[in-house]
């Protein structure tokens, strides 16, 4: 066992405690906070893949910002732990159980059983650098990119457009 | 090509890059980090002193360098007050998710030339890095002040998370411009590209500082830091005549000095950037001594050449860089001591309307002088500033006599009880 996969299992157990932090706790700052700790974690486990640049994104956009936003919005609002969200009717209990549980099969046939001859994860280096990544948005997929940023930018007119109405 | 000598000249210690040369990295950094935060704190008390007048801590140790070790001995033995109704568990982590983007954002810049004692992971990222850990630092204070349980405390922490989104935005565009030229993010790459020569001239080091469009970049980046680290004059998430102390009223004891301790660990992560930034990280003046030193060994003067070489010694690489950012942390308190706090609508008003419009502006610059070189960097400025003054003076100064109500005082004598009249024209 080498040093990578111990801190991959390091990791791996802390994506999945604040995975389920995330559904276990009733105050939604917590569970905010846990979800912005999962998203740092699968950042810093796309940089264990190589994948710097979607790691450094996962965590710039994600963390920084969008979780920012939410727990900034639970904040204002003053949001405490409701009691209308606990969950009284057990046929559904039981019907959340099995949904998880064949969820669950599947995960493991698909994901955690292949996973005993991928314990030394490699890829290839070059593929998630900026440049490789830069070449390709700016090449191959420019169209697919501009329009992108097009739509990114009606998105941004518009929320200005309904928050001016609004006030 | 210079900039290979040196590297050559730092392979004294050199070997396979193995984990035990990570943690020695890390260590290196977490130590020196730890081990200069009260000498921070000092010089800062000792300066505001000062430029206050005063004569400030003087009695701990030679000059009262021990004060603020005394200071922390104090705050840890202190009692410890948690106000009754906190949500406990984000209280107690708060401090700490406070103090963690300070130690981690380093983590990609170079102090020296030798690659296996800095940084610690010469990653391709290296810009991203340090501004997706500094939209981190926002978390600590946001928490801590929604978990105190107290009005002021999440104003504070509310404000907080304004600011830093809203100048983060800046700093990012202001860093991209001077990572364009770079062709890298890497911030080694960044460094050793300001080593080449300035505007054609070789004695001279094209530290970013010194082109038109670095000077922009790093002006912007450097208010941007202030906000970013809530410093005075954009300490409103803390200030203390309308919030009490902000974010960390209810903090005290150790958890108190925790935050204490983030705050000026940040301060000098941002010093030690803006040192490898726009100031040529690790050379000691922006100029080429190779160079130099190998001119005053072609005209005789021996002495001179060899005084030159020992300055680019790499192991003095570490000086110059921690001189720098000493330089800039006295900024910091210069700025703290000078500066009154800006007013809220002022704050937003700074970074949304004036320096995100001219970080872009000014990227757009570099990317024309990437283009077309230096003469058509030079007219896209004159025709920026023409434009910006056409701005003014269309727009602004007419709107501003239109609108703007000016109060005269009249003429008042000395004693009188008569009411002040004034007029608006």
């Amino acid at each position: 066992m080498n040093v990578e996969t111990v801190a991959f299992m390091i990791l791996a157990l802390l994506a999945v405690v604040s995975a389920v932090g995330v559904i276990a706790f009733k105050s939604p700052v917590r569970s905010a906070i846990c979800l912005a700790g999962n998203f740092f974690i699968l950042g810093v486990l796309y940089f264990m893949m190589n994948y710097d640049l979607i790691g450094i994104s996962q965590i710039l956009v994600y963390t920084g910002l969008i979780m920012m936003l939410f727990l900034f919005v639970i904040l204002l609002l003053n949001l405490s732990a409701p009691q209308m969200l606990q969950e009284k009717s057990y046929i559904r209990w039981w019907g959340a159980f099995a949904v998880a549980g064949a969820l669950g099969i599947v995960v493991f046939s698909q994901v955690v059983m292949p996973l005993e001859w991928a314990l030394s994860p490699t890829s290839n280096p070059e593929l998630g650098t900026t440049k490789s990544v830069g070449t390709a948005l700016f090449s191959n997929y420019v169209y697919a990119f501009e329009i992108c940023s097009i739509l990114l930018l009606v998105g941004i007119v518009g929320s200005i457009l309904l928050a001016k109405r609004r006030g | 090509m210079q900039t290979t000598t040196i590297l050559a000249q730092a392979s004294e210690i050199s070997g396979e890059d193995t984990v035990w040369w990570a943690l020695l990295r890390i260590g290196i950094i977490v130590g020196f980090l730890l081990a200069v935060v009260p000498g921070i704190i000092w010089w800062e008390r000792r300066l505001l002193s000062w430029f206050q007048d005063r004569i400030g801590p003087n009695r701990v140790g030679l000059f009262g360098f021990l004060q603020p070790i005394a200071d922390g001995i104090k705050l840890f033995l202190k009692e410890e007050v948690v106000p009754d109704k906190v949500d406990r568990l984000i209280y107690m982590i708060a401090p700490a998710v406070a103090l963690f983007p300070a130690f981690v954002i380093l983590a990609t810049t170079p102090w020296g030339p030798n690659t296996l004692l800095t940084p610690i992971a010469d990653v391709d990222i290296g810009i991203l890095w340090v501004l997706a850990i500094s939209s981190l630092g926002v978390y600590g204070v946001v928490l801590g002040g929604w978990a105190s349980n107290n009005k002021y405390s999440l104003l504070g922490g509310l404000r907080s998370a304004a600011q830093l989104v809203s100048y983060e935005l800046a700093m990012g565009v202001a860093l991209y411009s001077v990572a364009l030229p770079s062709g890298s993010l890497r911030l080694t790459e960044m460094v050793q590209r300001q080593f080449e020569p300035l505007y054609g001239i070789e004695w001279l080091q094209s530290w970013f500082i010194l082109t038109p469009f670095g000077l922009i970049a790093g002006i912007i980046f450097f208010i941007c830091m202030v906000a970013e680290t809530n410093r005075a004059p954009f300490d409103l998430p803390e200030a203390e005549s309308e919030l009490i102390a902000g974010f960390h009223t209810e903090y005290s004891s150790m958890k108190f000095a925790v935050f204490f301790m983030g705050e000026y660990a940040t301060m000098l992560a941002f010093s030690a950037i803006f040192a490898v930034l726009f100031f040529g990280g690790w050379s000691p003046v922006p100029l080429n001594l190779e160079y130099l030193a190998n001119l005053a060994a072609n005209n005789g003067m021996g002495w001179l050449s060899s005084a030159l070489t020992f300055l680019l010694n790499p192991w003095l690489a570490p000086v110059w860089f921690l001189g720098k950012t000493t330089l800039f942390l006295t900024f910091f308190i210069w700025i703290r001591a000078t500066l009154p706090r800006l007013r809220y609508d002022q704050l937003m008003a700074v970074g949304w309307k004036y320096l995100l419009p001219i970080a872009a502006l000014n990227f757009v610059v570099v990317a024309i002088w990437m283009m077309y070189g230096w003469p058509a960097m030079f007219a896209a400025f004159g025709l920026l500033i023409l434009v910006y003054a056409m701005y003014v003076a269309v727009v602004r100064m007419p709107r501003a006599k239109k609108f703007g109500p000016t109060l005269t005082l009249l003429d008042i004598p000395a004693n009188t009880d008569q009411t002040i009249e004034v007029t608006k024209s």
